[in-house]
């Protein structure tokens, strides 16, 4: 570093750039963050919003209704392409979820303070990428009522699952993922209800965020408890997000389909995932942060840092990328040599060269300054990524299944409308819940607020 | 003025995490043992200036994510091996490690619950009502104040000499807390 600059995250670049907005309080942040849920005026932009988000979740409902009643035929899925668009939502939504558990929990760990006026929301969009993940598995099997099969229960059949099936691994890893991260958010809220019950003037409200609270009372022997509890959540989610896309690239990786039998998926689909997480909070944040007003709280750092952990994320997207090709040709084996062709030259050439813009090109702007700190820009970059995420699944899904072993076993695959409609529907869903998400509770944790209040006048000192 | 008995205790208010510390050390001081502080942050140093010891919650941990793995590793071992061998190509049934991501996944979901459910447990939460609710500044415990209650139940309590050292710490607001719900 030159001598002129002064060092990284010294004062005087923290002061440039803040976590926190100057001249916030204890109570000015509870004021500002409770005030959006309990006396703000519902918006008309929130009901326009969110009308068209539930008629787009409506879709969905119909379209899996469809489904029950037809089966799986209304989808583009026929032999040799039995995935489809299934599993290609199922891990994208999955990944995006990932963001969420790496900010609140990873980012925790490391003690890292911008964190903390994002992991509320950023672990709210967990949840709800991986409810919208997990309908599609669940639909998948065609018949959702028999889903309880995959579960281990002494039944009468005398039945067991297949343990040592990578399908069955990821039932486990999923599911333990949706519940530890809906604890996680939850003991998070508690302290953050409890102000809500504490705030609130009607009675009714009172009465329902008092039950949520617990009767949380912020006691110091409560806090001390807490605090053990949450690092440990945090603790344990770390390598538990980890261990959920690996097990999904598992679902690829344990066959021997070409260009999914590769010992690089799973680092390169939990990269993949965090790089389509963090774009994702990119999503939400810009426009909530506008709406709400909470440039103070989400300030051009987060942005900024949010900007570059998908840069480097992105690039070691980009090394998997890579090191495909360079694996199948340095294996010489001749299917896999087959299958990097067809990525080039195949009939889905033109998604893997959308996938190489979306996903290596552009967010290579990110290296510049003012292109983080161009909130435009940022939006728009994060939708790209979001795209050439989903475009990734594509490629690995469908251009694989359709160039199989032998030419006999060759296909094309395209969806049907219903295939759309249950994909966008789920879109619906989730923003349908963002929506209801924040008016109902704080988007930012305000306990952690007044807790970095409390850090940063120690700064000052 | 009541009895001493028929409340739950006395309570001060104060305005930042500083005075808060100073009120709790000095009242530590004075021989105090059953009193508690509350904050609408966890305040750092407010553990070790109530004297509060490592507690459970890690143990508790611990416990339920060997539970959760052991557990794990022979529920597939007992379904694989003993209960519904399938022979496949005389493979070994004890496929262990095959059972290992299943087996991970099971002690962190182990580990999580037995973490939140025994810190919940440990803090006697759910508990929706408790005394010190009668306060009615209280409601300012998950804003922007901080309190000292001392219990009636400690043995040394005497409540003006309680009072008198609560107002010498400079609380803002010193207030008897009623022990009866509403």
């Amino acid at each position: 570093m030159s001598s002129g600059q002064p060092p990284f995250d010294s004062p005087e670049i923290r002061r440039l750039t803040p976590v926190i907005g100057p001249g916030h309080t204890y109570g000015s942040v509870t004021d500002k963050i409770s005030a959006i849920v309990l006396t703000r005026p519902t918006s008309l932009g929130w009901f326009i919003g969110f009308t068209i988000a539930f008629s787009l979740m409506g879709m969905m409902t119909i379209a899996i209704a469809w489904l029950v009643i037809k089966g799986t035929g209304i989808w583009g899925i026929n032999i040799p392409i039995g995935w489809g668009f299934a599993i290609v939502n199922f891990v994208w939504w999955i990944g995006i979820g990932h963001a969420g558990t790496l900010i609140s929990a990873i980012l925790f760990l490391l003690n890292q303070k911008w964190r903390t006026s994002i992991n509320r929301f950023a672990e709210a969009m967990t949840l709800f990428a991986v409810a919208c993940a997990g309908i599609f598995p669940l639909i998948h099997t065609g018949r959702p009522w028999m889903a309880f099969y995959m579960f281990p229960y002494p039944s009468t059949m005398g039945l067991w699952p297949q343990f040592r099936s990578p399908l069955i691994w990821d039932v486990f890893a999923v599911s333990t993922y949706g519940t530890v991260s809906l604890m996680f958010w939850f003991v998070g809220l508690i302290p953050d209800l409890a102000t809500l019950r504490d705030r609130s003037v009607q009675k009714s409200l009172k009465i329902i965020y008092g039950m949520f609270a617990m009767g949380w009372r912020g006691s110091a022997r409560h806090w001390h408890r807490y605090q053990s509890a949450y690092l440990l959540l945090a603790g344990l989610a770390t390598p538990l997000v980890l261990s959920v896309h690996t097990v999904v690239s598992f679902d690829f990786a344990i066959a021997i389909v070409p260009g999914w039998h590769t010992t690089i998926f799973p680092p390169y689909f939990v990269a993949g995932a965090i790089y389509s997480g963090f774009a994702m909070v990119l999503t939400i944040a810009i426009p909530l942060r506008k709406v709400y007003a909470l440039e103070d709280f989400i300030t051009m750092r987060h942005l900024d840092n949010m900007a570059k952990v998908m840069l480097a994320t992105g690039l070691i997207v980009a090394y998997g990328y890579f090191f495909e090709f360079f694996m199948a040709s340095y294996s010489g084996n001749k299917f896999d040599v087959f299958l990097v062709q067809q990525r080039l030259h195949g009939p889905y050439a033109p998604f893997y060269f959308a996938l190489i813009v979306c996903n290596i090109l552009t967010p290579q702007l990110l290296w510049f300054y003012k292109m983080r700190h161009n909130v435009a820009v940022l939006f728009i970059m994060s939708i790209v990524v979001n795209i050439g995420m989903w475009l990734e699944r594509f490629v690995i899904v469908v251009i694989s299944l359709t160039r199989d072993f032998v030419p006999s076993a060759w296909g094309r695959y395209s969806p049907t409308f219903w295939d759309w409609a249950t994909f966008i529907g789920t879109m619906g869903m989730f923003v349908t819940l963002i929506f209801l998400f924040v008016r109902v509770l704080p988007a930012i944790s305000i306990a952690e607020m007044r807790e970095l209040v409390a850090e940063t006048s120690e700064d000052e000192k | 003025m009541q009895h001493s008995s028929d409340i739950y205790g006395v309570m001060g208010e104060f305005g930042t995490p500083e005075e808060l510390l100073h009120a709790v050390e000095k009242i530590r001081e004075a021989g105090y043992a059953r009193f508690d502080a509350f904050a609408p942050f966890p305040v750092e140093g407010l553990s070790e200036a109530l004297g509060l010891k490592r507690n459970l919650v890690p143990a508790i941990t611990l416990l339920g994510g060997l539970t959760g793995g052991v557990g794990g590793f022979f529920l597939q071992y007992w379904a694989a091996a003993i209960t519904y061998p399938l022979n496949i190509g005389g493979r070994p049934l004890n496929s262990w490690p095959a059972f290992i991501p299943v087996t991970f996944e099971l002690t962190v979901l182990g580990a999580s619950l037995a973490a939140v459910f025994g810190m919940l447990a440990l803090n006697k939460l759910p508990q929706p009502n408790h005394p010190v609710f009668n306060v009615a500044r209280f409601t300012h415990a998950s804003s922007d104040r901080f309190f000292v209650c001392i219990e009636s139940k400690d043995p040394n309590f005497n409540l003006e000499k309680c009072s008198r050292l609560l107002q010498e710490v400079h609380a803002h607001h010193v207030t008897e807390v009623a022990l009866d719900y509403f």
